[in-house]
């Protein structure tokens, strides 16, 4: 008989532990559809490595490519904490760009200290208002936020392209749906020359370190984790249950609506329907790798794009499917979550009970 | 009894941690009997029913049937299976039925071998269509059970237990979901298979059906087996003594000064589908430094009244004071404002958050004071230096103040929550069932602690489901029943004993 037990109290060092074992054991998975795919296994994971760390350029790649998702990632492990689970990141970053897009593109001008902030506050706000109607949906009428933020995502998507080829389209596009561009005193500034890496990586750094900081010393963090963990007593204690829940619902929206903004003003300049590779979806990966903390957000978020970006650069040189990207953030995410059954639990096999 | 003994308990003991749900019980069943077991909540009935059944495992003592042949054979512990091939079959207070599927398949299922791909279905209908008409219980087979009325779910676990070829059937409180129709339909059906050789045993708290229906009554108190005796020559108020204990020395309890009302109800009323969760006109009067015990069976509408004074529920018609003042919108933010502290009955779902630590814990109902937080920062190091001092006020033991809170027993996270209710000394206290599965140190502790917001002028409500403990703290006693208190002018044990069974004195 298999008997499964939980162990103790789990230290900090195993927390910490877990997903860094968890990445190298994908990786060595991943091994073996790559040994499938005909490649070899060793070249092929140092390309990865060269593709991510072997020239400025390919770092600040990387770096780009874990703006969005930092963003994402915080907008899924702050709303998670309270256990408000909100899988329509995807939209909201869609409506977070077109927040930005129809400040930004000429509805008004000022100077950059005035614009840009005003850019992310409009795509924030549109951010937030995204997750606001499922929550309130949830915390009125009981309605189950997984099931109206993540079908609000195909909503909003279709709403951006009816947008696109309506009031938002470009006249100068030729055709194509894509919005006028961000005006130059609206864009996040570049940080490097002749590189793409954008200034919306230090908002999505002050922004993990906030939530860090939110989350862990003030009482709205506290409230938020009472919530989350045992809302029936948080109830009995007199904490706003669906006050804090609204809260959280407009924060996590407006993070991933900063996703949209950051990518609109900082790295394509214009809106279009594939602004985003999924980043909001990939977002909900990074906060479970992270254990939902923020600074683990940055971390998770950073290997998340290494992997994409290298696997790319492999798929290149190598001639396999830069699927394998997806794969191994997959079983990143799997080992991570066996990792941590394995550090909650010990199983014990024992002999048939008498 | 000339019938020949067809099952028998040996000294079944199980404990819970500290807590001995059963104390070396023993039971004999004779065919064509029904045996009631009698007891107030939480006296250990359903724990031994679920030890016969192959529930739980004992710690100590065995289970025996006797098989049709005579043969006596000792039941495995812990194989619920071993009870069904022994032909004992057990009727849940929960149902445990599969809503998504119709009554014969729920009849059906586990009769079953996976690897069979052809259901013999026609052949269990048949025998199924024969017991309904042996029985008298009737259930449409071919609805989903999602759709079936309670009293017809329960004929359908009887039937269910019936299609094993039941010998013997336990049935956990019975009526207790069941309109007085019901259940006199019930136990005429019952009555019928009892001729025909069937043996039952029924867990109740209800004295009338018990002495109407029953061959023998086994009553338990605190785990123990107090008596036994032949409903032929039993009297209520002797089966209400027995359920509810004999008079014993009560610890000696200093009058106090009563002060004017702190807290009233006046025709309170709270309709809810579920009667556990109702309140029908209830008015009570609690005084500074007084303690009033209410007591009755649970699922009378205690938590409802729970509910009332913590602010999670409002009064559809009444009104709820706290010292002279109405409460116009009773929130648990607000009655924690106006100086109500609250021990909730379940104490690890409603008190504290297990994942947080004790130093949160104890803050977890001042979040808002200036010592807790400063424009919105916590104060950690004044919330740490808080809980060093409660938890050496209060003898909070466990791994320290940063442990998380569900690493504390029992006893500890209950002493967890009366410091933090404590020390905004309150004007009104709430303790539902603060004692409950406590060992006896942490309890004495509750109760000296109850006692001694009571002489410091605060009015208390006690509810409890431990006559003992409403009898030895209560400075008034009064009775919950189905949703309606009664003023309980004696402290007989017996008078109180019918009171909660719902007959009058």
């Amino acid at each position: 008989m298999i008997v499964i037990e939980p162990r103790g109290d789990i230290s900090r060092r195993m927390q910490t532990a877990i997903p860094v074992i968890a990445a190298f054991v994908a990786l060595a998975l991943a091994a073996v559809p790559l040994a499938f795919a005909g490649a070899p296994i060793f070249p092929a994971y140092w390309q990865m490595f060269i593709g991510v760390f072997g020239s400025v350029f390919s770092f600040t790649e990387m770096l780009t490519r874990a703006t969005p998702l930092i963003f994402t990632g915080l907008a899924a492990a702050l709303a998670f904490k309270a256990r408000l689970w909100n899988i329509g990141a995807e939209g909201q970053l869609y409506l977070g760009a077109m927040g930005a897009v129809a400040v930004g593109t000429g509805l008004i001008d000022g100077p950059a200290v005035l614009m840009i902030p005003l850019v992310m506050l409009a795509g924030a706000a549109a951010g937030a208002a995204g997750m606001l109607g499922p929550a309130i949906l949830k915390t009125r009428f009981g309605a189950d936020e997984v099931v109206t933020s993540l079908l609000l995502n195909f909503i909003i998507l279709i709403f951006v392209q009816m947008m696109l080829e309506g009031p938002l389209k470009d006249p100068m596009s030729m055709g194509w749906p894509q919005s006028e561009p961000i005006l130059d005193s609206a864009a996040l500034p570049r940080l490097m020359d002749r590189m793409r890496i954008h200034s919306g990586l230090i908002v999505a750094l002050v922004a993990a370190v906030i939530a860090q900081i939110a989350l862990t010393k003030t009482t709205w963090g506290f409230k938020i984790r009472a919530v989350g963990e045992n809302a029936a007593a948080a109830r009995h204690a007199g904490i706003g249950v669906n006050r804090t829940l609204l809260g959280v619902a407009c924060v996590s929206g407006a993070l991933a609506g900063l996703a949209g903004v950051s990518e609109v003003a900082g790295l394509k300049g214009y809106l279009t329907t594939d602004l985003s590779p999924g980043y909001g979806y990939s977002g909900i990966v990074v906060a479970m790798l992270a254990g939902l903390s923020p600074i683990g957000v940055v971390i998770a978020a950073l290997y998340v794009a290494s992997v994409f970006v290298g696997a790319d650069s492999m798929s290149r040189a190598m001639g396999v499917s830069s699927f394998l990207a997806d794969l191994v953030v997959s079983l990143s995410l799997i080992s991570v979550l066996v990792g941590g059954f394995f550090a909650r639990y010990r199983i014990k096999f024992a002999g048939k009970a008498s | 009894m000339e019938n020949p003994v067809i099952l028998t308990l040996d000294g079944l003991t199980k404990r819970f941690g500290a807590v001995v749900a059963n104390d070396a019980i023993d039971l004999t069943l004779h065919q064509g009997e029904v045996l009631a077991l009698l007891g107030e909540n939480g006296a250990g009935k359903t724990t031994l029913m679920n030890m016969l059944f192959g529930h739980y495992t004992p710690d100590a003592g065995h289970v025996e049937i006797v098989g049709e042949d005579g043969v006596v054979s000792r039941l495995p512990a812990g194989h619920p299976q071993a009870a069904i091939d022994a032909r004992i079959g057990m009727v849940h207070q929960h149902f445990t039925l599969a809503e998504n599927l119709s009554a014969l398949d729920n009849i059906l299922l586990g009769s079953e071998s996976l690897w069979t791909l052809r259901r013999n279905r026609r052949r269990a209908r048949t025998k199924i269509e024969a017991l309904m008409q042996d029985s008298g219980l009737i259930a449409p087979l071919d609805e989903k059970i999602g759709a079936l009325s309670v009293g017809e779910r329960q004929r359908v676990e009887i039937l269910k237990a019936l299609f094993h070829d039941a010998r013997v059937l336990v049935l956990d409180e019975p009526t207790a979901v069941l309109t007085p129709q019901e259940a006199d339909s019930l136990f005429a059906a019952l009555r019928t298979m009892v001729t025909a050789g069937l043996s039952v045993i029924f867990i109740s708290h209800k004295l009338h059906e018990v002495l109407a229906f029953s061959d023998r009554i086994a009553v338990l108190r605190h785990g123990k087996k107090v008596g036994e005796l032949t409903t032929a020559d039993a009297d209520k108020s002797q089966i209400a003594t027995l359920m509810v204990g004999e008079e014993t020395a009560l610890p000696e309890r200093k009058a106090c000064e009563v002060g004017s009302p702190v807290l009233e109800l006046s025709g309170v009323t709270v309709k809810r589908e579920n009667t556990r969760n109702s309140l029908n006109g209830v008015t009570l009067c609690v005084r500074a430094g007084e303690i009033v015990g209410v007591a009755g069976v649970s699922g009378n509408g205690q938590s409802a009244l729970a509910q009332l004074i913590s602010g999670l529920t409002r009064p559809d018609n009444g009104t709820i004071a706290l010292a002279g003042d109405v409460v116009a919108d009773p929130t648990p933010k607000g009655m924690i404002k106006a100086r109500v502290g609250r021990i909730p009955e379940d104490r690890h779902h409603d008190g504290v958050v297990g994942t947080m630590s004790v130093a949160e814990n104890l803050v977890l109902e001042r979040l808002g004071e200036p010592d807790v937080q400063r424009r919105g920062f916590l104060r950690k190091a004044k919330i740490a230096e808080h809980a060093d001092e409660l938890i050496a006020a209060y003898d909070v033991r466990g791994p320290g103040a940063e442990a998380r809170a569900a690493l504390l027993s029992g006893g500890n996270i209950q002493k967890l929550i009366l410091a933090r209710v404590l020390e905004k000394e309150p004007l009104v206290i709430l303790a539902n069932q603060p004692t409950r599965g406590l060992d006896f140190g942490a309890a004495g502790e509750v109760a000296r602690r109850l006692m001694a917001a009571r002489k410091r002028g605060a009015g208390v409500v006690l509810i409890s489901e431990d006559l003992d403990e409403v009898l030895s703290l209560a400075d008034r006693i009064v009775v919950m029943h189905d949703g309606e208190l009664i003023e309980a002018d004696t402290r007989d044990r017996a008078a109180i004993g019918l009171l909660m069974a719902g007959q009058a004195a």
